[in-house]
């Protein structure tokens, strides 16, 4: 036999399972002892491009990047836009951007459900995730006019009102997703393939998490209890009743089952939302007064906003801000840094997914080549949302 | 924000202070945000003392070009996952150098979450943290050449639709 026992796997960047990116392995037969993640073939200068941009073109930009949670993207660059203008949106939109904000969350936990299917083998829930995370595109659709790249939040407010009957649609779709989730349940969660593949695998300790920065259901399945909806509540947060999804056992199926009760909460959270949403404006005060009366009266009767000829060019004054919103993958947070020009001086933003790259190296080791795909998929890990 | 709130945050901008003293060059707090000015010099001082007060990750570290002044500024946010009342706080501990010559300590070795983030700031910015494990290229492509991408000196070729 000759000294060298180890052999190095590369998987990827074709495609390794959900995205673009290549994970050396280096393996001893079966077992992998060291993984490192090498990323960056989704790369497409985010922070770069949005220095040359208008602080409105930005919110097209920042969507781009994780398609299936565009919604807490731009919401979170709003926020901190929103704190350089000393802007405020009406209660109004603080609700409606809640709402299409789970709503994200809950298409972006059956996309990751569905990834993770696949990548166990399990084509049956590829399909099923993919076809369940339809229902919020559509209702997306209605709610903002576009399946995947909104563009809804705006600084001051959201683009459009409560389309007629959405309620009642909303409803119907969330009594579909419950029943769906039992199905799942049986055909996944607890089937024994499943559990046999997933637990007790890739297991991450309360304080390697912490230690590692590691963000969104990925920590709280590891028994942290940190969410950005509670500990530093924004939008219509404060004011609705929530729980948060925490296990303790760290391992690949608590974060597959955190992000199935997180699933079950955001449904709470529209159900409250669509309940408690007050009436009024969707467009802050100080934008809506610089609209001429003809075109109030459209937005009034159409219930969609017509841009004030400010929003093209502006120019918020000298300082910087920090914003930090629960995306559905995790903490997102966007730093602003403003020379009182009309584009940013620097704009910082990073994601859940780059935030968890780490797990990479930290998770994938000491398990056998078989439980690479497995703990991959558990982390519901996004290559475009974590290269920007 | 209600005043409980700014009396919060108002003590724990004053037990750094006390915890920091003399390495703070300046300290300001706006909204939940505290920022800390020190010196490159005194950065693992500060962060040491800042872990040992609770505060046990980093959420991002920001680089950013100042060509008049040839300066590069280094931001880390920090803030808590295990203590949830010291998590509403975010500090910002900033420190500047020279940007012909941007070498810092990296904090890698106190908080292992600003490992990725300070291999980004390295390729975009150039900044050099002395100390880090794998400081090598992590998002441009192998073959790229040419300035730090994120510098000023770097400029964007647009196609000009804009007029």
């Amino acid at each position: 036999m000759s000294e060298e026992r180890t052999i190095e796997l590369l998987i990827g960047p074709q495609h390794p399972s959900s995205g673009h990116m290549r994970l050396y392995a280096e393996v001893d037969g079966d077992i992998v002892v060291r993984l490192k993640p090498n990323i960056g073939y989704v790369h497409r200068t985010v922070e770069k491009l949005a220095e040359t941009k208008k602080y409105i073109q930005i919110i097209p930009l920042v969507e781009r990047p994780s398609l299936a949670d565009a919604a807490n993207h731009n919401l979170g660059y709003v926020l901190a836009l929103e704190k350089l203008l000393g802007v405020e949106a009406p209660p109004r939109a603080q609700y409606l951007r809640t709402i299409l904000a789970e709503m994200n969350r809950i298409h972006s936990h059956f996309y990751g459900l569905g990834i993770h299917g696949i990548m166990l083998g399990s084509s049956t829930v590829f399909m099923w995730g993919f076809a369940d995370r339809e229902i919020m595109i559509e209702m997306a659709q209605r709610l903002t006019g576009a399946r995947l790249t909104y563009s809804y939040i705006i600084p001051g407010g959201v683009r459009r009102d409560l389309p007629l009957g959405f309620e009642e649609e909303m409803e119907k779709a969330l009594r579909y997703i419950e029943r769906r989730l039992e199905d799942y349940g049986k055909i996944f969660l607890r089937n024994p393939v499943t559990r046999a593949r997933l637990e007790g695998v890739g297991v991450l300790k309360k304080e390697d998490a912490i230690r590692l920065g590691i963000v969104g259901p990925n920590l709280r399945a590891s028994g942290v209890p940190y969410d950005v909806r509670k500990v530093q509540p924004y939008c219509a947060y404060p004011e609705i009743e929530f729980d948060v999804a925490v296990r303790e056992e760290g391992d690949s199926m608590a974060r597959v089952l955190v992000r199935v009760e997180e699933i079950r909460q955001s449904m709470r959270i529209i159900r409250q939302a669509l309940k408690k949403i007050p009436d009024g404006p969707i467009l802050a005060e100080n934008y809506l007064k610089m609209i001429p009366p003809k075109w109030k009266e459209f937005m009034e009767k159409k219930g969609r906003v017509k841009f004030p000829a400010i929003m093209v060019n502006l120019r918020p004054p000298k300082g910087e801000a920090f914003s930090r919103v629960e995306a559905a993958r995790g903490e997102l947070v966007y730093y602003i840094i403003s020379d009182g020009g009309t584009t940013p001086y620097r704009f910082r933003m990073v994601t859940p997914s780059f935030r968890n790259v780490v797990l990479f190296e930290h998770l994938i080791r000491e398990c056998r080549v078989a439980d690479i795909p497995a703990i991959y998929g558990s982390l519901d890990y996004f290559p475009p949302e974590a290269d920007r | 924000m209600g005043s409980r709130s700014e009396n919060e945050m108002g003590g724990i901008a004053k037990k750094i202070s006390e915890s920091l003293q003399e390495l703070i060059v300046g300290i300001s707090t706006k909204g939940e945000v505290i920022t800390v000015q020190v010196k490159p010099e005194s950065l693992i001082e500060a962060a040491k003392r800042l872990k040992d007060m609770g505060f046990d990750h980093v959420k991002s570290v920001t680089a950013t070009d100042f060509p008049e002044q040839k300066e590069l500024e280094v931001t880390y946010h920090i803030s808590s996952l295990g203590d949830l009342e010291l998590a509403k706080v975010i500090v910002a501990l900033k420190t500047r150098v020279s940007s012909d010559d941007p070498r810092i300590p990296s904090l890698v070795e106190i908080w292992p979450s600003s490992k990725y983030p300070e291999r980004e700031e390295h390729e975009m910015l150039g900044v050099i943290f002395e100390g880090h494990p794998e400081l090598e290229r992590l998002l441009l492509p192998e073959d790229y050449e040419g300035p730090p991408p994120l510098r000023k000196e770097f400029k964007v070729r647009t196609e000009g639709i804009q007029g």
